[in-house]
């Protein structure tokens, strides 16, 4: 079975190489993949059942015209089955930023009933203090173990991943939505302040319902967050990594590594 | 056929780039401004001979791509 990692990228997504990097610098057997080689629009094809994860990564595919990630999700919803039959194996399929935007524009995020929903349950519209919030955010680990990205993580950690969306606010269909993603497990990070509690703007940096920061499927596979855990791979990444950071690794190290042994044991 | 379709966040949702024109608009001294919504439209050119098909297939546009039901509603013109 193959252990690939495949990053996947199309016009205008720019975070893909410190995505790829990350996973390389674990020895994670990643690689970049453009949607037109999954959609066998050109040469060197390839199909993501070759892969055991799928990462998109953050950018602005298609320039965000229309809604953020909403070309992408549409160009995709081209080879739905197998995205469907992809999830259906335990593989693992996350999104960072406008990875995430399109995983819920796809509706393969939060899928509370099906893997991917026929009817969409959740969007995203732009940031509450209408701008592009481009900073260091902290994001409180709440999951109890179901979401399989963030195995490495223990449960209230807090953790620093830089923001940088404009279209952030996370918003569902109805209360009963968000009542089951709390229910089902399927909230993974919540933004909170300096010290730990669930704070509004600016610590909430979009003004998310439940101050939602990362959310995954019901089966854990499919994961989604706004913020970068990529852009904190090392320690000193950190803004204060001269004064407070005392553990020598980034905070978004453990992400990766949580995929990486995932898609080792798969 | 030319059709204007306008895509409009559905009541309820905030819309903090409409509160910020008002903002601006009530700085500038428009003080009977009272509410700014703001909206997407496109004009879509299509190929299609009845009016009732190119507004179903404009439906069906709206549907996978332009509109996300969750937060948007969408009105359909055929302008030409």
């Amino acid at each position: 079975m193959s252990k690939k990692i495949g990053i996947l990228t199309m016009e205008g997504t720019n975070c893909e190489y410190e995505t790829f990097f990350a996973f390389k610098r674990l020895k994670g057997d990643a690689e970049l993949v453009h949607i037109k080689q999954i959609l066998g629009e050109v040469k060197n094809e390839r199909s993501i059942g070759d892969y055991t994860c799928i990462i998109i990564p953050g950018g602005f595919s298609s320039g965000d015209y229309i809604r953020a990630g909403a070309i992408f999700a549409s160009r995709l919803s081209k080879i739905k089955d197998e995205i469907i039959e992809f999830i259906e194996e335990d593989k693992l399929l996350g999104g960072i930023c406008n990875g995430y935007q399109v995983l819920v524009d796809l509706g393969a995020l939060p899928a509370t009933k099906k893997t991917i929903s026929d009817e969409k349950e959740a969007a995203f519209i732009i940031n509450s203090s209408n701008k592009f919030e481009c900073r260091p955010t902290l994001v409180k680990h709440v999951n109890n173990g179901k979401c399989l990205f963030t195995r490495k993580y223990k449960k209230d950690d807090v953790l620093l991943f830089p923001s940088a969306h404009g279209e952030g606010n996370i918003v569902f269909r109805d209360e009963e939505t968000l009542n089951r993603l709390i229910s089902n497990d399927q909230i993974v990070f919540r933004y909170v302040d300096d010290k730990g509690d669930y704070s509004g703007y600016p610590w909430n940096p979009n003004g998310s319902i439940f101050n939602i920061a990362g959310i995954c499927n019901n089966k854990g596979n499919v994961f989604g967050l706004m913020p970068h855990p990529e852009r904190v791979f090392y320690r000193y990444m950190h803004p204060d990594w001269t004064r407070n950071r005392d553990i020598d690794r980034g905070d978004g190290l453990l992400f990766f590594k949580s995929i990486i042994d995932y898609v080792e044991r798969y | 056929m030319q059709a204007e379709i306008k895509i409009r966040l559905k009541n309820g949702i905030s819309d903090p780039e409409g509160d910020n024109i008002k903002k601006a608009l009530l700085l500038l001294g428009f003080d009977n401004v009272i509410r700014v919504k703001t909206l997407k439209s496109y004009i879509i050119e299509i190929d299609c001979e009845k009016k009732d098909d190119a507004i179903e297939e404009i439906k069906d546009i709206c549907d996978k791509l332009l509109a996300n039901p969750v937060i948007h509603d969408y009105y359909i013109e055929i302008i030409e």
